[in-house]
């Protein structure tokens, strides 16, 4: 890897600033060079949520680009705005359920993640985000899994703790079914 | 109240407005002023709830102007003190801010400024460029004004801040923006207590026998004497101009060179990267001081490059500096977003391009 640049986006709550935050400190934790930049103006007081996270091997000169290596897609405002800004070759992970009109480019991989489903199995909808987080490290892992886990002790405010096993889970389950997703024929 | 032990060296995650909060305890901060504004209240926030145990007072004055002046006061007592501010609350400021220069007394001012006039937004902007830069209030008086870039700027701008405040009694400015405020980055604290302050004996701490009376004021009725006031603080702003400090980046073999600072400056590094992939030589000058402004590295530089190109975050301030240092010798372009809009590296590659023609 040089460099990754991500856009995760969503709606606010859906936990999309804390799955850029947790690639930044696994990021930091392997020793790499990380800029996590949210958004934080009228769009997020007023529903949707985005921030980009780089990743890189040396020095980042701007944590602000217009066109991404990844997006993570968590609803169709994001859909319609990002899925034209990812580079050709580049990747687009998106939340099955909470797409109305799924990605229609041909020169990317489009990964379509049924996270929402797996959290509500796992009875905690909240995770859905570590289970697209899980994916998409399965397809590029820019940094160590054990980071990952670490970083969430960062992430969680303590008193959320108790709730790191369940990420965990969350976590392995985005791993495990987008592996068995890259196995089907397409 | 028993004293924490001192931090030491730390790398941490950390937003640009709590680094900088955390680099003000570090730095021996003894008194912050401050009324809450987005995008920077992360500053105030982050200080209330972790210098109590360390040292230093935290205070949410009723106003912006209640702050400032609070500032003032501590200042001449001879405390190392901050406020920090986004753009319409550092208008509230200037009469203080005036106040303070005419009186000669060093603090740190912190504007994360977002876009105006007006209330304006909440989004990112350089719209106080001229503001931090020619004065802000009235009266002929300037700032050392710092214009960091990464987060870890954010940290090493407050020390660097107080030092010059310290060195010339002048107020310094931290000039960021709510981009830099609310992103994160990797960081380097430097460890507490290395930044010693020794209460100066021109603060009014209470006149002890033997002592002369230490007056602070920004009041000089008699015209001569205001004269010689002001002709002592331009000696100072002229005897500044050895600390200033900016950035080339590949600029020795430009044909155009791009002159942005702060978050701007490395988009600008971007677009100059992608503008090398497509075989157009481009260079970036990184003003770090705004005042004292780097004229000299722009004008020596106008020698050999005959095309530059200021991007800001305004409608074009930082621009009229960039042509007065460089005096006609060089054809001198601008391209620049308001209201809160970033300039993304593309499109400043295409006016990149378009002057190349």
């Amino acid at each position: 890897m040089k460099t990754e640049e991500i856009i995760i986006a969503g709606f606010g709550g859906q936990g999309v600033l804390s799955m850029g935050q947790m690639l930044a400190y696994s990021a930091l934790i392997d020793n790499k060079e990380t800029s996590w930049m949210p958004s934080y103006g009228p769009e997020m007081r007023g529903g949707t949520a985005n921030c980009v996270v780089i990743v890189s091997d040396s020095r980042i000169s701007s944590p602000l680009v217009s066109k991404y290596d990844t997006a993570i897609i968590l609803n169709q405002p994001s859909m319609e705005k990002f899925e034209k800004a990812v580079k050709p070759g580049g990747s687009l992970f998106y939340e099955e359920s909470t797409i109305i009109q799924p990605p229609m480019r041909t020169d990317i991989n489009i990964y379509r993640i049924s996270a929402l489903r797996e959290a509500e199995r796992l009875n905690k909808k909240q995770v859905a985000n570590m289970v697209m987080l899980g994916a998409f490290l399965e397809v590029k892992p820019i940094v160590q899994f054990e980071s990952i886990l670490a970083a969430l002790k960062k992430v969680l405010p303590e008193r959320h703790h108790h709730l790191i096993p369940i990420n965990e889970q969350a976590l392995l389950k985005g791993k495990e079914i987008i592996s068995e997703y890259l196995k089907e024929p397409v | 109240m028993e004293k924490q032990e001192l931090k030491g060296k730390e790398i941490k995650l950390m937003k640009g407005n709590e680094a900088l909060a955390e680099a003000a305890i570090r730095a021996g901060l003894d008194a912050y002023f401050g009324y809450p504004i987005t995008p920077q209240s992360e500053v105030m926030e982050y200080l209330t709830e972790n210098i109590p145990l360390r040292r230093g007072l935290v205070l949410q004055a009723e106003s912006e102007v209640a702050s400032i002046n609070m500032v003032y006061g501590a200042a001449g007592a001879g405390a190392r003190v901050m406020t920090s501010s986004s753009s319409p609350g550092m208008s509230l400021m200037q009469e203080g801010i005036s106040y303070i220069a005419s009186a000669q007394l060093p603090c740190l001012l912190v504007n994360v400024m977002r876009g105006g006039p007006g209330l304006g937004t909440i989004q990112p902007s350089q719209g106080d460029y001229f503001q931090a830069v020619k004065g802000g209030g009235h009266g002929d008086y300037k700032l050392f004004t710092l214009a960091p870039s990464t987060v870890q700027e954010m940290v090493d701008f407050v020390f660097e801040g107080f030092k010059m405040a310290e060195k010339y009694r002048v107020p310094a400015m931290l000039l960021a923006d709510g981009a830099l405020g609310q992103m994160m980055e990797k960081v380097e604290l430097p460890a507490e207590g290395q930044f010693p302050h020794v209460i100066p004996d021109w603060a009014t701490t209470g006149k002890k026998e033997g002592r002369k009376q230490n007056v602070i004021t920004s009041l000089f009725i008699q015209p001569e004497k205001m004269e010689q006031i002001n002709l002592d603080l331009q000696a100072k702003y002229k005897a500044m101009e050895i600390e200033v400090k900016s950035e080339s980046i590949n600029t020795e073999d430009a044909d155009l060179i791009l002159v942005a600072f702060g978050l701007v400056a490395r988009i600008c590094m971007k677009a100059a990267e992608l503008a090398r992939e497509k075989g157009i030589k481009v260079g970036v000058i990184r003003p770090i001081t705004l005042f004292p402004f780097p004229t000299e590295v722009l004008n020596t530089t106008a020698d050999r490059v005959k095309k530059f190109l200021v991007v800001e975050m305004n409608a074009g301030q930082m621009v009229e500096d960039v042509r007065l240092s460089i005096n006609g010798k060089a054809d001198v372009q601008f391209y620049g977003r308001m209201g809160g809009m970033i300039p993304n590296p593309e499109e400043i590659l295409t006016k990149l391009e378009s002057m190349m023609k």
